[in-house]
């Protein structure tokens, strides 16, 4: 369903132009608002939707097979880590679904040059960053010899 | 000066290059740091790379996870599995590969914040298949790219790259990219000792089912424009199993996914008189493809056959059974938060029609085909595998590095690696990047020279669509029809037309053959001759050209490698009716091209498949 914009609650912030991963939420230069400028390359991700801080973004199903009078709304809070669905459908009935979206705090994943840099003999070898540690395995990362391969159908 | 002297050219040097913010170049951002400390490490996207890629939307799974902690499968069983389910063809050094190092992968995002779901039995990560591993995912890509935020030295968001560049003394030899910014139209010249491509595979290469508005909602992002394969093929590097498009079964119309409800749900098919039908289809099919048909799981492409046979057979619409499921209610709340974790569209569309699965069986569809590098198929680059077991055949140095120097890739990019979605391409990522800081180690101050003319001729040919518009609007009063230019949107309604009708898309039934190959190859040559007129009214429509020409080379190899593989080897993908049986005496083997841009010829050739496991 492409999105559009409601003209009351738009303040004409931008974050949705930032966000959108199709490049279709632009500024209207008339209005100083936002609008989908291409409705048919919209995915209905719902990231500009999610990102407004106005609520001002709802989508409408697709015009060549939905039909009207329905609704999925969303209310995504990043600091609570939660995210929240009413989907409503045609004949009015509703469903609501709430989920969990992250159990760490916003900002804490800390660069890889935090970590102890790696020993001249780690380049050599297949180890990749956290390993062997990461895999929690006993053995050390697997691998197979040379000497396995063959040609045929198998 | 001329149209374009108000646009700045911007130079930006690194050592590490990664184009494309999606999973892939996010693993590759975050694993170059760990090896390249003192590394310049610059990462390019066209969007936003806290929602860019195939995972913008999210994902309620990661489909690659093997639980080696547990015991619950070993590397071996992933490459088994992803050679079975593709017909046989397999790079399995590469599936190896990433299959041993994908399970440290998953265990950070964890670490990270990535709510997975656990089994309140055993306390293991909750499984909806042997592969598959449950996650509350909405916010997968904005963690992962935080990660990459935290190791990149720089990112720049909103920058198109439209082509690589080459060392001035060596052809064979990457030396960066050039690019547009969206929002400001400066030109971008990167240069950098090493390129990773983590671009997006192809939607939108062919004509998808809906046409009008609901064109977007393709099964694949439309952002994904085959960057991940146009870059590369440009400067010639071999591609192979580009023939290998996927034909994906989803919910109709919002192809929502099915892996939970077959996996975890147990939901099932059945035809318009509520009868099981793949059986139909047994002797038919093994008629084609012999005792792959006996394999187990029955490969994705033999189950899309059985489902188009049977429509053809007049007993559609096939449905998937949810009223049984859905009365528990775990499950219905499963099934809903499945398509509002990835797939929300297909929420709308159950919404808008009053479908609601424990009432309605929905209706099953096959999509148009896409053109992929990590999902139950594998086209993309022919890269060199790991140094530690990778036959010699498949090794010219350094892991993921493609047929050119320094020209690294993961992710849709790499070929012949089929099944390693979201987790298997982050680590792909991953380790592409620790081989590109090992390219640029050894190569000490041997760095790649770039060529002034080369970048200059680009700059003109990037913003060239623009100045086609200006000079072609002139003549017209207004509208969209011109005799001079053509929009974007004009040239995509083309190109999927001509892959459509020629190169198997839904209007066939999946079916194409030799002369209507040759036929559609005239055509997109003609396509490509008139990407010289077309017009971008803007930067947005000049992205959108951008991407056409991205998507025209590759829908040029994937037909040339589709007349080349003389045989039907993944029947429900698509079909040569002048070849309509598996032949593994003559292609048991990959198909690889070569892409000439001097000549703008296409050579091709096979290479073997060697089997590392039994």
């Amino acid at each position: 369903m492409p999105t559009f914009v409601y003209m009351t609650r738009c303040d004409g912030c931008g974050h949705c132009v930032d966000i959108c991963p199709s490049d279709i939420m632009h500024i209207d230069k008339t209005y100083r608002r936002a609008l989908n400028i291409e409705p048919n390359m919209c995915w209905e991700c719902y990231s500009c939707v999610k990102a407004c801080p106005q609520n001002a973004i709802d989508a409408r199903g697709y015009a060549d097979f939905a039909p009207m009078g329905h609704s999925v709304r969303v209310l995504r809070e990043p600091e609570k880590g939660m995210i929240s669905w009413r989907i409503k459908f045609r004949n009015g009935h509703e469903k609501h679904f709430v989920s969990p979206i992250r159990t760490t705090p916003w900002g804490i994943i800390p660069s890889p040059a935090e970590l102890p840099a790696p020993s001249e003999g780690d380049y050599k070898d297949q180890s990749l960053a956290h390993e062997p540690d990461a895999l929690n395995i006993e053995g050390g990362l697997p691998a197979l010899s040379p000497d396995q391969l063959r040609k045929g159908v198998v | 000066m001329g149209l374009f002297s108000r646009r700045k050219t911007k130079f930006v040097d690194s050592d590490v290059l990664v184009i494309g913010g999606g999973m892939a170049g996010c693993g590759a951002v975050y694993e170059a740091r760990h090896w390249g400390r003192d590394l310049k490490i610059v990462c390019v996207e066209k969007a936003n790379i806290e929602r860019s890629g195939a995972v913008a939307q999210g994902l309620y799974a990661i489909n690659c996870y093997m639980g080696m902690q547990w015991d619950e499968n070993q590397p071996e069983d992933h490459v088994r599995y992803a050679r079975n389910d593709l017909m046989g063809l397999v790079r399995e050094d590469l599936g190896y590969d990433i299959a041993r190092h994908v399970d440290g992968t998953v265990h950070k995002f964890e670490e990270w914040g990535l709510p997975i779901m656990r089994d309140p039995e055993t306390g293991r990560y909750q499984r909806e298949g042997k592969w598959q591993i449950m996650i509350h995912g909405e916010s997968y890509k904005p963690i992962v790219a935080e990660a990459a935020r935290k190791a990149a030295t720089e990112v720049y968001n909103r920058i198109m790259v439209t082509h690589l560049l080459t060392d001035k003394t060596s052809e064979n030899r990457v030396a960066g990219a050039v690019g547009f910014n969206v929002r400001t139209g400066d030109f971008y010249v990167f240069r950098a000792k090493a390129v990773i491509v983590a671009a997006g595979g192809a939607s939108h290469i062919y004509k998808p089912r809906a046409v009008g508005e609901g064109m977007g909602r393709t099964w694949y992002a439309p952002w994904s424009s085959a960057s991940a394969y146009a870059l590369p093929i440009e400067v010639g590097a071999k591609m192979t199993q580009m023939e290998n498009r996927i034909v994906l079964t989803r919910f109709k119309d919002g192809y929502g996914p099915v892996g939970a409800y077959f996996l975890h749900l147990k939901t099932y098919t059945e035809n318009a008189y509520g009868e099981e039908y793949e059986s139909n289809w047994y002797e038919h099919t093994k008629e084609l493809v012999g005792d792959y048909v006996d394999r187990h799981p029955v490969p994705t492409c033999l189950r899309n056959h059985a489902l188009l046979e049977e429509l053809k057979a007049g007993r559609g619409p096939i449905r998937m059974v949810t009223k049984e499921a859905f009365q528990d209610p775990h499950k219905e709340t499963v099934g809903w938060e499945n398509f509002l974790g990835m797939t929300i569209g297909q929420a709308v569309v159950w919404a808008s029609q009053n479908i609601d699965p424990k009432h309605t069986n929905p209706e099953l569809t096959t999509s148009e085909p896409y053109v992929m590098g990590s999902h139950a198929t594998c086209s993309g680059a022919w890269a060199s595998g790991p140094e530690d077991y990778a036959p010699d055949e498949y090794q010219w140095g350094y892991n993921r590095m493609m047929t050119v120097d320094g020209l690294f890739g993961a992710g849709d990019t790499i070929g012949g690696t089929a099944h390693k979605f979201s987790s298997g391409s982050y680590t792909e990522g991953r380790i592409a990047a620790k081989a590109a800081v090992n390219y640029i180690k050894d190569l000490g101050k041997d760095g790649p020279q770039v060529s002034e003319e080369e970048y200059e001729n680009l700059r003109k040919a990037v913003f060239k669509p623009m100045e086609n518009y200006d000079v072609g609007r002139n003549e017209i009063v207004a509208g969209t029809v011109s005799p001079s230019y053509f929009q974007p949107i004009q040239g995509l309604q083309r190109l999927e037309k001509i892959m459509d009708e020629y190169v198997g898309g839904i209007s066939t039934g999946y079916m194409t053959n030799e002369p209507l190959l040759t036929r559609g190859l005239e055509l997109l040559g003609m396509l490509r001759e008139d990407m010289e007129h077309i017009g971008a009214e803007d930067l947005h429509q000049l992205q959108r050209a951008w991407e056409l020409k991205h998507r025209l080379v590759a829908s040029e190899s994937v037909t040339h490698h589709t007349l080349f593989r003389e045989e039907t080897r993944w029947p429900g993908y698509y079909y040569r009716g002048d070849h309509m049986k598996l032949d593994d005496q003559d292609w048991h083997c990959f198909t690889l091209s070569k892409y000439h841009r001097d000549t703008n010829e296409w050579e091709m050739e096979k290479a073997p498949v060697y089997h590392i496991i039994d």
